[in-house]
């Protein structure tokens, strides 16, 4: 079973995000997402300053397997990218919640969050799909 | 669920990732696909490919059949004991209803063909047995009491070695390249789907999970069928499916070596109309192609040279762990452009035309 984390709110194509301290907000993807590629060998982030919204394209993940797009939990400005995933994208398949963020929003409004899903509607979703 | 080989309980056990293959649950890798590439490419790893299948083609009529059946000669054979031949197995059309190995076995030949096209392979080997004008007499046994594990890489030679025993490993100095010898009830060949050295050991089912874990020991790593992709890919190798099959005449796919128009006299299935195809011009023809900047290129992508209207499409593609980048193989009309353009999700991208030939023994050929 994969791992999934009680603090973060996920999406049904398999990201997360995490409310930080200052209020921004991290996103990722998950342990079942990064199981279910297999290697990542490149990351595509948006760039620091530019805009993301819910339900574009914010970003691309390719493994030896497939592309996926990546999507936002919440618009708003990037603040934030992981540089370590341009030489290092494997870091997305060793620390998916951790380490293999992708990258960070300053919401508009995080009340957004509020329409995705807790770890234990996830969870169900992962074990509905078995 | 999926049929299972022999060594099933030992992937779970070692930590592989089942997947469904061809109706096999196999491995896909145990962790880390690309440092399962790297291992065979660098030191020495094994498969598991007991999914593919093996049929012994016995009786006085085994080489005139074979002759038949196969667009490649088995009468290349004939000088060398164990000598393995690539072939297609072609429909009258000229379609391929199979790539396929075949090894001289004296008197008799032991045929490996792939596993996804199994029933409709043995369907069709039986049927050419006897026809209106031919009957061969000769006997296909199935020999599903065989394991077969492929050991790959610089140094796979010297690890078996090491997990035979003195009579089975004296037979490693004989084997020249692409040939297979039997030892009692094992048959060690140096053949294989990666482009580096190395032997696929057919043996006893009941012996397999032994010599498994005694190759582990010994530091071979297990690799799954994710590697396997990656590294036939890299040594330019057709994957059925992929760069041919029933619509695709091997002519355009990189196997016109694999017909042996001569003797003339020989008829072979597909001949004729292989014949009127040549004849007319070959408009198409396998090439490789690599991106160097990020992406990866993918099978059904679109494959597009200036001022050529047909398009092409790529085959097979994949991230070159070896390389460090994107490399595929494409179907394309003939032509002497250098470059392509790929459409890659909703953009063009621009690529270049290599020989299709990217990595042989862990040296990049590009």
């Amino acid at each position: 079973m994969s791992d999934i984390r009680k603090e973060l709110k996920y999406l049904s194509s398999h990201e997360w995000a995490r409310v930080e301290e200052d209020g921004t907000v991290t996103i990722g993807i998950t342990d079942h997402a990064q199981d279910a590629l297999g290697d990542v060998v490149y990351v595509e982030t948006p760039e620091v300053g530019s805009r993301v919204n819910v339900g574009e394209e914010a970003g691309v993940v390719e493994s030896v397997k497939a592309a996926s797009d990546i999507y936002t939990l919440v618009s708003g400005e990037v603040v934030a990218v992981n540089d370590l995933l341009q030489d290092t994208p494997e870091t997305v398949n060793n620390s998916p919640y951790d380490e293999g963020w992708f990258f960070r929003v300053k919401p508009d409004d995080l009340s957004e969050l509020e329409d995705a899903m807790d770890a234990a509607e996830y969870k169900e979703m992962l074990e509905s799909e078995d | 669920m999926g049929h299972k080989t022999p060594l099933y309980q030992i992937h779970q056990q070692m930590g592989g990732k089942l997947v469904d293959f061809g109706g096999w649950d196999m491995p896909l890798h145990y962790g880390s696909q690309i440092e399962e590439h790297h291992k065979v490419r660098q030191q020495a790893g094994m498969f598991d490919v007991s999914h593919m299948t093996v049929v012994d083609v016995t009786g006085k009529d085994a080489k005139a059949y074979l002759q038949y059946l196969l667009a490649n000669d088995v009468a290349r054979l004939d000088s060398l004991l164990g000598k393995a031949l690539y072939s297609g197995m072609l429909k009258p059309d000229g379609g391929v209803i199979d790539d396929l190995i075949v090894y001289n076995m004296g008197n008799w030949y032991r045929v490996v063909v792939n596993c996804s096209t199994r029933e409709k392979d043995l369907d069709w080997m039986h049927s050419q047995i006897k026809s209106d004008t031919k009957e061969f007499d000769i006997t296909l046994n199935e020999r599903a009491d065989l394991t077969m594990i492929a050991i790959q890489g610089p140094q796979a030679i010297a690890l078996t070695k090491t997990c035979l025993t003195d009579k089975q490993a004296a037979i490693l100095p004989q084997l020249s390249i692409f040939q297979g010898l039997a030892v009692g009830e094992w048959f060690i060949a140096r053949t294989g789907y990666t482009g580096e050295d190395g032997l696929e050991i057919m043996l006893p089912n009941n012996e397999a999970e032994a010599f498994w874990m005694a190759l582990a020991k010994a530091g071979v790593s297990p690799c799954g069928l994710g590697a396997r992709d990656t590294l036939r890919l890299e040594a330019g190798m057709n994957l059925y499916g992929h760069e041919m099959d029933e619509s695709v005449s091997p002519q355009v796919a990189n196997m016109s070596w694999t017909i042996a128009w001569e003797p003339a006299s020989r008829d072979f299935i597909g001949r004729s109309a292989l014949e009127t195809e040549k004849q007319a011009g070959i408009r198409e023809e396998l090439v490789g192609l690599v991106l160097r900047e990020r992406g990866v290129l993918r099978a059904e992508q679109i494959v597009s040279a200036e001022g050529i209207e047909t398009k092409g499409v790529i085959t097979s593609g994949t991230f070159s762990p070896t390389l460090g980048y994107s490399i595929a193989l494409a179907r394309v009309p003939k032509s002497n452009a250098t470059h392509y353009q790929v459409e890659m999700r909703g953009k063009w991208v621009s690529v270049e035309r290599v020989k299709p030939n990217f990595v042989r023994q862990g040296k990049a050929l590009v």
